[in-house]
């Protein structure tokens, strides 16, 4: 099919506020489907067809094709970079975009950062660093436009065969039946209709694939309301996150500068609940407020829009054969970078599982899994995101109060620090039990069972530097550290042994896993930790694999 | 679980009672607020436990 390319040009066009055209253009193409539905009036019908091209929808795709399966997606648009949104991607979110390939352009052309400082009026009260750690491949953090990106995920796309990205198709109709779903998908030629065993809804927060099964998205509003914009300056203000409450520029709100590539900050300005959207995105209006903040007005603006937010999800992720990934599924405030970081991280959920379904390996309820998983982990994001936005935007009088008390104490006592929150970052959720097996034995170090697994830099036997990530098959593997009894193979897994083929020189592998000779990890596809041993016993591990994908083990 | 103490745990509870008075003496209500609140923390903090502080609020709540 088509393959997508960017035909616009890659200079961010500096347009005055809220008039940035976009800057990839992409073209649309009539597509096989449309020719086969048009002759024979009936619908083509496609294993997996994913809904919406953002950062979610293309990560599920590409991680599919990877998997060896063919993937359509339609995108109801033909361009990104419209407007200003993500620009902070968190480690885990990018360790996911490395093993799909995409990670390397992203990291080269982000700003890396891990400094966060909060301010109160001008004094700093509280300051975070979040990764004093080394040893791992991917950066604590990045910024980086989103558009950004979404562009490498697009040039990713056109480079795997299995996926047919189809620009300004937008679904306009889904009949959910028990073997599928057909989908009536409307073009610039008219509508066609399609089949699919399986629809994955990343269509965004306003999603209308939900609206269209008339699901509810719950949740809460919130009344402030947020300007956000981007300013273009060449400054000498460090790559950190700096966030103001109560500042002198900006008096009685919040306020937040961060840094991103091509010499462009992300501004936030708190301007409360009575704002009005019209008056407050007027140039004459923005200009002034950011003079007072940055001191001087040697910068452009490159785009500027007011948001209030919400944090809000649906009942349950999987119905039928529509499945709800990404901001269509959940929503919360950008406070805390959840929002495309915890929806890549439903993609990468969803992903193996529905592969293993898709290939025959496993039963249709291991997606229940992935709505229990990925329901656990929204609310935890729903809920550092709530208690960000309440310290940062108090809804009663009393709430602020006790908000400015813990100001007040910050730059006297270690504690009240502590509770200065601007916005907790992203971490991935560690999931509750149900795919993994229980410890039997203790274990210490940073790896938790249910989380991802840690990084690490390992040596191969020719000598050359690798990483634990990089280690790790694209399904199961079985993490064996040698003592001189290794076992040849298992069943359904990929063996790797530390100490037998990869090493582990610097000693951060056996600190962060508690790594004793024999120890033995199972590992899921997406790298979450499943089991682990103090000594290789192939039934365990096999039933530790077996529950993981959804199984009764054999012995329990 | 640790209970919240409901006992007295002053030896001279007029005094203790008489410093937090005297703590507000010509405070403004807006001053009287957050000098409040800060103690709130201060002590929630030396407390320490969660679950007492639960007991606290719910005791506190009575009757509001
Ligand atoms: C100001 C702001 C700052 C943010 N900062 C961060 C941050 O720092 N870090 C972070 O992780 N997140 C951040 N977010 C959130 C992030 O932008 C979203 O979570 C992310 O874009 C969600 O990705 P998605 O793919 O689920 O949905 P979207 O990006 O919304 O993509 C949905 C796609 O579906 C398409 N579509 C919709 N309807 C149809 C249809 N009927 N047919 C076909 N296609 C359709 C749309 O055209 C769109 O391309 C921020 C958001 C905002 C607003």
């Amino acid at each position: 099919m088509a393959a997508p390319g960017a035909t616009g040009s890659a200079a961010p066009a500096g347009m005055g506020a809220g008039a940035r055209k976009a800057l990839y253009q992409f073209g649309y193409a009539r597509s096989i489907d449309q020719d086969v539905f048009a002759a024979t009036g009936a619908p083509a019908r496609h294993a997996v067809v994913v809904v919406g091209a953002g950062p979610v929808g293309m990560t599920v795709a590409i991680d599919l094709a990877m998997r060896g399966n063919e993937v359509v997606i339609l995108d109801d648009a033909d361009r990104i970079g419209e407007g200003s949104r993500a620009i902070c991607f968190a480690q885990r979110t990018l360790e996911i975009w490395d093993r799909l390939g995409v990670a390397r352009p992203m990291v080269d052309k982000g700003v890396t950062w891990q400094v966060g400082k909060n301010f109160l009026h001008d004094d700093l009260v509280y300051q975070f660093d979040l990764l004093p750690e080394d040893g791992h491949k991917m950066p604590a953090f990045i910024n980086l436009q989103q558009y950004y990106a979404e562009l490498y995920l697009v040039e990713r796309i056109a480079e795997l065969p299995g996926v047919d990205l189809r620009w300004r198709n937008k679904v306009t109709a889904i009949d959910n039946r028990p073997d599928g779903v057909r989908l009536t998908v409307e073009t610039p030629e008219g509508a066609y209709d399609i089949d699919a065993d399986w629809l994955i809804a990343c269509d965004g927060a306003k999603s209308p694939v939900r609206d269209m099964l008339g699901l509810e998205f719950r949740g809460e509003v919130f009344d402030d309301r947020f300007l956000i914009a981007d300013v273009k300056m060449t400054a000498d203000f460090p790559a950190e996150r700096w966030f103001w409450f109560d500042p002198p520029f900006h008096a009685g709100q919040s306020a937040l500068l961060h840094k991103q590539p091509d010499d462009v900050w992300r501004i936030d300005l708190q301007l409360g609940p009575e704002a009005d959207p019209e008056v407050e995105q007027k140039p004459e209006n923005v200009v002034p407020r950011i003079e007072r903040m940055l001191g001087h007005r040697n910068f452009e603006l490159e785009w500027v829009s007011l948001y209030s937010f919400q944090c809000r999800r649906i009942d349950r992720f999987v119905h039928g054969h529509v499945v709800f990934c990404g901001d269509s599924a959940h929503q919360v405030s950008p406070f805390g970078a959840r929002g495309a970081n915890s929806g890549v991280q439903d993609a990468e959920n969803l992903v193996w599982k529905l592969d293993l379904v898709l290939k025959g390996e496993a039963d249709a309820a291991l997606m229940e899994s992935y709505d229990a998983e990925r329901s656990f982990a929204a609310d935890e994001n729903i809920g550092h995101s709530t208690r960000s936005t309440d310290f940062i935007a108090p809804k009663t009088p009393m709430e602020r109060t006790l908000r400015n008390a813990v100001l007040n104490l910050a730059s006297r006592t270690q504690f009240a620090r502590k509770m200065v929150n601007s916005g907790r970052l992203s971490m991935p959720a560690t999931y509750p039990a149900d795919l993994a097996t229980a410890d039997a034995e203790p274990f210490s170090g940073s790896a938790r069972l249910g989380a991802p697994v840690p990084d690490a830099p390992l040596r191969k036997a020719d000598g050359s530097d690798t990483w634990l990530l990089d280690e790790l098959a694209d399904g199961f593997t079985v993490l064996h550290v040698a003592n001189g009894t290794a076992p040849n193979a298992v069943d359904g897994a990929d063996l790797r042994i530390i100490g037998g083929e990869i090493f582990d020189e610097t000693g951060q592998f056996r600190r962060r896993f508690d790594a004793t000779p024999g120890a033995t990890y199972v590992i899921r596809p997406d790298q979450h930790l499943a089991a682990r041993f103090r000594h290789f016993e192939a039934q365990k591990v096999a039933d530790a694999i077996a529950r993981a994908k959804g199984r009764v083990p054999v012995t329990v | 679980m640790t209970d919240l103490i409901t006992t007295t745990q002053l030896a001279d509870p007029d005094a203790a009672y008489n410093m937090l008075v005297d703590a507000h003496r010509d405070l403004s209500e807006t001053q009287s607020a957050d000098l409040n609140a800060r103690l709130v923390l201060l002590l929630a903090n030396h407390v320490g436990d969660i679950c007492v502080l639960e007991q606290a609020v719910a005791l506190a709540k009575t009757e509001l």
